[in-house]
């Protein structure tokens, strides 16, 4: 025991003097704030460097306004305060060091400690190094991601001691790419060679960027076999960097093909049942979309409080307002025109023609806007050049969902057995007491409905107005008829594979020339198969 | 005509000939009307015809030609054509290029080869396509080429696979679409977005004078004279006869030994010229051709004037055309909001209640009045079995199109 009496000795002395290391640091802040106001601009630079290595806990306070323009000085006693303009113009002052209130003053009271660009500069990358020993490791990931795209000395030194003591993975992976890209900037060739190696992995933009600079600074005729390797290992780390960036960008494509492809199922499969499986042809479709959507928007409107539930509560409100509208169509127009097609077609465009400017009248002819809630806005971050944003993921799994459901409610349910039987043969189901004219008007109140549930999901991607249904009247047509009339898997195909084929067009081509290949090549399809991909066999088809 | 159906020895050939005589002859009395209040009668006088109606029937005129193609080919061939806009928007653009090589040096740039909008687009030279286009002549080819060759490529691929009904018309509707879409990127060199206008002179007269203005419009009656006499003489040659029978069971036809798409495509190709000349017709008089034009809503509405004039006559397709434009130009300035709504309701009140349109209403109203004679029956077989042949005739069409 008394022999380790002097250890804990040197132990609590050593502590008591690291203590008050940081406490004289910290005690100098207010001297350093107080030069504020008489800093010229071109003694800033420093200063300010000194106010943020006093580490202490007001250094935010002061920085962030500095940084905003929101640091003031009063003009009586030089007291440096941050300034906050109300709504009734009034200047709110906060003092900076012990974050007091203080009564709000004229304009004229007051006067701006001056900053510029380059030490606006500075100031983010300082405050950036502070976030680097936040306790919170989103944050701390933020702090070295800005870190990583506007490298600095002082954020070097403290990744340089922080990450040892880091205990979150993804955090120390970043960690290790800022510093080898320092080792790759000013090692010596054998760290160069290291660094690169282990960078051939790292997808973040500003690695490539470093490589290709580093590349680029070697002379071109160098002569040693260091400098030769370094440039091969250069180049193949680049190569292999490009590779799996275009490996990612293709799953990028694909993504929001399969996205599209699914807006595109949303929008056919209440069609497949309309046009595929009753064979009316309802060019009313698109406007049943837009009644979802518009529905979507006055569940909104009517409960602002609900904004997280709303689409939720949504999607059975436009399943019932859309259907309801469908069966209306059917027993009003649709049945009096049993068998004429073409006039069902000129008749149901009417209705969609009725439907736009009845909307219009009512709603303005103006986009609405209908707000997404807070779980389907952000991304899901695979890796720094892929991330799948929410709203589109959770779009895919709705259209997948509806779909299966459909399908169940054909195949399993008494209302999907006579739907199946009044198409095959009415007659025959009519003599075995199916009430076919009841099967009529629910099927197409089906289909309507779901109409309106793709509205609800449309609009979450696009803008809510009159004309929302007719950007996808003709895609939807194509899709039903590209997949095989009837064929509901086919439909799911269909629409998958154009929406895919879409977005992996437009990279190179454009939107709208995408769209244009796509239109003709399904009507060169349609000529050569007039029957879809997956054409209906045996008696049903006849 | 009440006359002319009531003598019994009217035959039905008369009949026919006498209803083109007779829509040539009130064009001719109507455009010699307008003409003459026109020129002779000073403004204020209750006489006068304003230069504003002057162009405004010249519009009507072209609509009303284009609502004779989309019966050609939907009356007597059952073809329902929801792209027949495409056709009449490649005429107007055949025009437009060459109106606005009619410019010159006069545009905003004084670039005297280039058109302003690619003066503006910076584009150094024509592309291959407005090789000529200042050329009149060739101007009127290409109306006639630009919309004849694209119906006989679509035709021929869409006949040959024996695409019929519904699946035709969405893939016309899908065809119009597609062209719209590309006449909006500038660099197809169609003036994207804005389209070709600010045109000035049409062989050396220019487009502002009261005088061009009528000359336009009397060509427009004297087109559109030819275009009925053309169709009328189509739809009563043997060819029609043809076509007439491909609209009502298609499948016999074929078995009989007729190619039924040839004639299909035959008859595409006249109609889409026919819409070409109305649509070349009409940019001069409007003074503008924008992708607007290729809009799958325009293509519907021509429908619409055929639906409501009756089709498979003709003359109907000239009524309805006429009477639905007039109707939208006064509800549009009246009450702009309760157009759709009148449009629409047309729609499903036609298809309802008048499925052979206005010319239906006049022939049954006159058969309640001066229901056919007994006797009449054996002589007048032709025009009965007419009457008969359309009723099974579209018993036949559904029948067909139920597959």
């Amino acid at each position: 025991m008394l022999r380790l009496f002097p250890l804990l000795l040197f132990f609590v002395m050593s502590f008591n003097a690291s203590a008050a290391v940081s406490e004289t640091q910290q005690s100098a802040l207010p001297l350093l704030v107080e030069q504020l106001p008489n800093t010229k601009l071109n003694k800033m630079a420093p200063l300010i460097e000194q106010i943020a290595a006093t580490s202490a806990p007001q250094v935010r306070a002061i920085l962030q306004p500095l940084m905003d323009g929101d640091l003031y000085y009063l003009k009586t006693n030089k007291r440096v305060v941050s300034v906050y303009k109300n709504e009734q113009k009034q200047y709110q002052l906060t003092d900076v060091l012990s974050a007091e209130a203080l009564p709000a003053v004229k304009k004229s009271a007051i006067k701006k400690v001056r900053t510029n660009n380059r030490l606006r500069g500075q100031i983010r990358d300082l405050l950036a190094n502070l976030d680097l020993t936040n306790t919170d490791t989103d944050i701390r990931i933020a702090a070295l991601k800005q870190l990583l795209d506007n490298p600095n000395q002082a954020g070097l030194v403290a990744v340089n001691k922080l990450i040892k003591a880091e205990k979150d993975e993804d955090a120390r992976e970043l960690m290790s790419v800022i510093l080898l890209i320092e080792q790759l900037q000013t090692g010596s060739i054998a760290e160069k060679l290291s660094a690169a190696k282990q960078l051939s992995n790292r997808l973040e933009p500003t690695v490539k960027n470093a490589l290709v600079k580093q590349l680029g600074s070697l002379p071109s005729n160098a002569a040693d076999a260091e400098t030769k390797e370094l440039k091969t290992v250069l180049s193949n780390a680049i190569d292999s960097i490009e590779q799996q960036a275009s490996v990612f960008s293709l799953a990028e494509n694909l993504f929001f093909g399969l996205s599209l492809g699914s807006v595109l199922l949303l929008a056919a499969i209440g069609l497949a049942i309309t046009f595929g499986v009753m064979g009316v042809i309802n060019m009313a479709h698109g406007e049943m979309m837009m009644l979802g959507a518009y529905t979507t928007y006055v569940i909104q409107q009517t409960f602002p409080n609900l904004i997280e539930y709303s689409l939720l509560m949504a999607v059975p409100a436009a399943f019932l307002v859309s259907g309801f509208v469908g069966v209306l169509i059917e027993r009003g127009v649709i049945r009096f025109l049993k068998g004429r097609p073409l006039e069902t077609l000129l008749a149901t465009f009417g209705i969609s023609l009725i439907l736009q400017q009845l909307v219009r009248s009512v709603f303005s002819p103006l986009n609405r806007q209908v707000e997404a809630p807070q779980w389907m806005s952000g991304s899901l971050e695979i890796n720094p050049i892929l991330s799948l944003t929410y709203n589109r993921l959770y779009i895919i799994l709705f259209a997948l969902m509806v779909f299966f459901s459909l399908l169940m409610i054909l195949k399993n349910s008494s209302l999907g057995l006579h739907v199946r039987a009044v198409s095959q043969n009415r007659d025959m189901a009519r003599a075995l007491s199916v009430k076919s004219s009841w099967v009529d008007a629910i099927t197409f109140g089906l289909g309507s409905g779901i109409a309106g549930v793709a509205g609800v999901a449309l609009s979450q991607l696009t803008n809510v107005g009159p004309n929302l249904g007719q950007a996808y009247i003709i895609d939807s047509f194509l899709v039903v008829v590209f997949g095989g009339v009837g064929n509901l898997w086919g439909t799911l195909v269909a629409a998958m594979t154009m929406g895919t084929f879409n977005k992996i067009l437009e990279p190179s081509m454009g939107p709208v020339l995408a769209n244009i290949i796509v239109l003709v090549s399904l009507v060169l399809f349609i000529q050569k198969r007039p029957k879809g991909l997956f054409p209906q066999k045996g008696r049903a088809a006849e | 005509m009440k006359t002319l159906l009531n003598s019994p020895s009217v035959n039905n050939i008369t009949k026919k000939m006498s209803s083109l005589h007779f829509v040539i002859a009130i064009l001719f009395v109507s455009t010699l009307y307008v003409t003459v209040c026109n020129l002779m009668f000073a403004e204020g006088s209750l006489l006068h015809v304003s230069d504003y109606t002057v162009s405004l029937l010249g519009k009507y005129l072209c609509y009303a030609l284009l609502a004779l193609a989309v019966d050609l080919v939907w009356g007597y061939c059952g073809i329902l054509s929801l792209g027949h806009g495409a056709f009449f928007a490649l005429g107007g653009y055949a025009m437009g290029m060459y109106l606005m090589r009619q410019i010159g040096d006069r545009g905003v740039y004084g670039n005297p080869e280039l058109p302003d909008f690619m003066v503006f687009l910076n584009w150094t030279e024509l592309p291959w396509y407005w090789a000529g286009s200042d050329n009149a002549l060739v101007m009127i080819l290409l109306v006639f080429a630009g919309p004849g060759l694209l119906a006989y490529i679509f035709g021929t691929l869409a006949f040959r696979s024996r695409v019929s009904g519904v699946y035709l018309s969405i893939m016309t509707q899908a065809m119009t679409y597609a062209l719209l879409l590309s006449f909006f990127r500038n660099e197809m060199g169609f003036g994207g977005n804005n389209g070709l206008t600010d045109f000035k002179e049409i062989f050396g007269f220019s487009l502002q004078s009261p005088n061009t203005k009528l000359a336009l419009f009397v060509a427009t009656a004297v087109m559109l004279a030819i275009g009925y006499a053309i169709s009328h003489f189509i739809v009563n040659s043997k060819m029609g006869r043809v076509v007439t029978a491909i609209r009502d069971a298609e499948d016999r036809v074929r078995f009989v030994g007729y190619k039924p798409q040839h004639y299909k495509v035959w008859i595409f190709v006249v109609s889409a010229m026919l819409a070409g000349v109305a649509g070349a017709l009409y940019v001069p008089q409007v003074g503008i051709i924008n992708p607007g034009e290729f809009s799958p809503l325009n293509s519907i509405e021509i429908v619409i004037w055929v639906a409501i004039g009756g089709r498979g006559t003709l003359y109907g397709a000239l009524v309805g055309a006429i009477v639905v434009s007039y109707a939208k130009t006064r509800f549009t300035a009246i009450m702009p909001e309760a157009w759709l709504f009148g449009l629409g309701g047309l729609f499903v009140l036609v298809t309802l209640l008048l499925p052979k349109g206005l010319a239906g209403l006049v022939t049954n109203l006159m058969d309640k009045i001066d229901p056919p004679s007994t006797d009449n029956k054996p002589n007048s077989s032709d025009g009965s079995a007419n009457t008969s042949t359309n009723k099974s005739a579209d018993d036949s069409i559904l029948t067909a199109e139920n597959k």
